[in-house]
């Protein structure tokens, strides 16, 4: 009995805070999706006037449209990217320090520190990028400024910010791979390729889809580099599902409308990530 | 060898020349122009093609950034959240992870699966109701209003569990019987051998106070009491850009002198204590 008391006695801070900060908020999210609120009367009840009021604005579609073409866009450079990078990482026998110390340094700067680096590398008058482009006699771009390279320009921050802890976790994973596999595989007189194909990947698969799910459930909340970069242009290109949500919220004060939004995101969301436990399970066990 | 080649035939020092190549260009020259750029003046700024190393040297630049956007006064109110972050994070989540561990009270799985639960949800979808939370209870421009959901930190309690389950039993009974109570033995005895995740958990809880945008944006309105990524952002657009360029490098310094100096927790930690970097 004693222990019991003892032990809640050591809890208590912790089921506060996440009783008010974690499991209460749940709640009223939900609640507050079926709600208006003026901080003046208690709220009222709207029924599905707040999801009404969404699908009737055309900067609804618009932002899942942005935010699904941002993921995908992000899962056809991103994804790839660190997979690579830890595969020929894993090779190299000489400064190894070095390239985990770079790969890994953008992931320490804040977020917005990069964002307004990146901007300035974008200008498309002096900035870095259009600089080495003429230097070199290409094409030189808008980047963030025109809508048709604004998106992709925002994955290649992200890419560049965040790449390093999915290297690092893949070659980790990498080195759990048992040797005799590739002596196997060089007996067999597999190349490179093949034994990355018919080795590497099946061997680190669940990492690879543990990444996959995670990196998805982060990109569609992006929202600090559209935030800081762009602010959703130009042309509203750049509205991301995470953008609107906070303009409906802190623009027009309408914290229905937005719990709304919070809701329709964690069902889209909860898929990926109902997806990510039911990996991470089998993998463990 | 778990490696797909071997040896160090001529492919392997082209690749290996290549990758330096590559990585440098990527990751450091990017840094090193910021940290050139800020000593240029500002028409030096705006020439094509650009210079490589400053025409006139502008150290001052550093000093008048600090100085027109009170640069001191936001690295001060980001210590105090990062810190202040950590401490409660800490305060909170290491009793709990112990009680839960070493004490398993009635009902103890049901509390962690409920805390576990709250990770399957996407950060966001909290904003709205834990903002208005925070405003009903007035913390509102007081860094207690990021301390305190900072603190409700699932997966911390989960590394810090698994962690004080492997600790044997036989040591916290000896030190039962040696009359320590459950507090002393969690000071005296839990927490030395925890040094390791101890660690791990702190940095990434300070690294990830220090970093984040979003909630200090919504928590701290008035703009004295704001982060640096919060008031670097509100002044970016109505600052001298070689002012600007100094500010970005003095606010990632923290941060960068941090991973240098903890790399080895830092990278063992990110592959060991979970995914979320």
């Amino acid at each position: 009995m004693r222990r019991h008391v003892t032990a809640y006695g050591f809890l208590s801070a912790a089921l506060v805070v996440f009783a008010v900060f974690s499991w209460w908020p749940i709640l009223r999210g939900v609640l507050l999706s079926f709600q208006q609120v003026n901080f003046v009367t208690s709220p009222d009840w709207v029924g599905w006037e707040n999801f009404e009021r969404l699908f009737a604005d055309p900067l609804f579609v618009v932002a899942w449209r942005n935010t699904a073409y941002f993921t995908i866009l992000a899962l056809v450079i991103g994804f790839g990217v660190p997979f690579v990078t830890a595969v020929v990482l894993n090779e190299l026998r000489h400064a190894k320090g070095y390239f985990r110390l770079l790969v890994y340094l953008p992931v320490m700067l804040p977020p917005v520190v990069t964002a307004l680096l990146w901007k300035w590398f974008y200008d498309p008058g002096p900035g870095l990028f259009n600089s080495v482009l003429r230097g070199l006699g290409l094409p030189t771009s808008q980047w963030l400024d025109s809508s048709s390279t604004s998106m992709i320009s925002l994955v290649l921050v992200i890419t560049w910010a965040n790449m390093g802890s999915a290297t690092l976790i893949y070659l980790a994973a990498l080195q759990t791979i048992p040797g005799e596999l590739y002596e196997a595989a060089d007996l067999d007189g597999a190349g490179i390729l093949k034994k990355i194909w018919h080795v590497t990947i099946p061997q680190t698969k669940f990492v690879i889809l543990m990444l996959l799910l995670l990196q998805v459930v982060a990109t569609m909340q992006i929202f600090t580099e559209p935030f800081v970069m762009t602010g959703g242009g130009p042309e509203e290109s750049t509205v991301t599902v995470l953008l609107l949500l906070y303009r409906y919220a802190f623009y027009y004060n309408d914290f229905g409308t937005a719990s709304a939004m919070s809701l329709i995101l964690f069902a889209v969301l909860s898929v990926f990530s109902f997806l990510y436990l039911k990996i991470t399970r089998k993998a463990g066990a | 060898m778990r490696t797909l080649t071997k040896g160090t035939g001529k492919a392997y020092w082209v690749v290996l020349t290549l990758t330096l190549v590559v990585f440098t260009a990527a990751f450091l020259l990017p840094l090193v122009w910021v940290l050139l750029g800020a000593f240029k003046p500002p028409a030096e700024l705006a020439q094509q093609p650009p210079t490589i190393l400053p025409e006139t040297w502008e150290p001052g630049a550093y000093v008048n950034a600090w100085n027109f956007m009170d640069l001191g006064q936001f690295f001060l109110n980001t210590f105090v959240v990062a810190i202040g972050a950590w401490a409660v994070q800490m305060a909170v989540i290491v009793p709990a992870a112990y009680a839960l561990s070493k004490l398993k009270p009635w009902g103890g799985n049901v509390i962690l699966g409920l805390m576990l639960a709250t990770l399957m949800l996407p950060a966001t979808a909290l904003l709205v109701p834990v903002y208005l939370t925070l405003t009903d209870l007035d913390l509102l421009n007081n860094p207690a209003g990021i301390w305190l959901p900072f603190a409700a930190n699932a997966l911390n309690v989960y590394l810090l569990k698994r962690f004080f389950d492997q600790i044997p039993e036989e040591l916290l009974e000896a030190a039962r019987i040696d009359g320590a109570s459950t507090w002393t033995t969690l000071v005296r005895v839990v927490l030395p051998i925890s040094r390791p995740i101890l660690a791990v958990v702190s940095i990434f809880a300070v690294v990830a106070a220090w970093k984040d945008f979003i909630w200090p944006l919504l928590v701290f309105p008035e703009p004295a009491k704001q982060t640096l990524s919060v008031a670097l952002q509100r002044f970016a657009p109505d600052t001298p850009i070689n002012l600007l360029l100094a500010g970005l490098v003095l606010a990632s310094l923290p941060m960068v002198a941090l991973f240098l100096a903890f790399q080895r927790h830092i990278l063992a930690g990110l592959t060991a204590g979970g995914v979320k970097g």
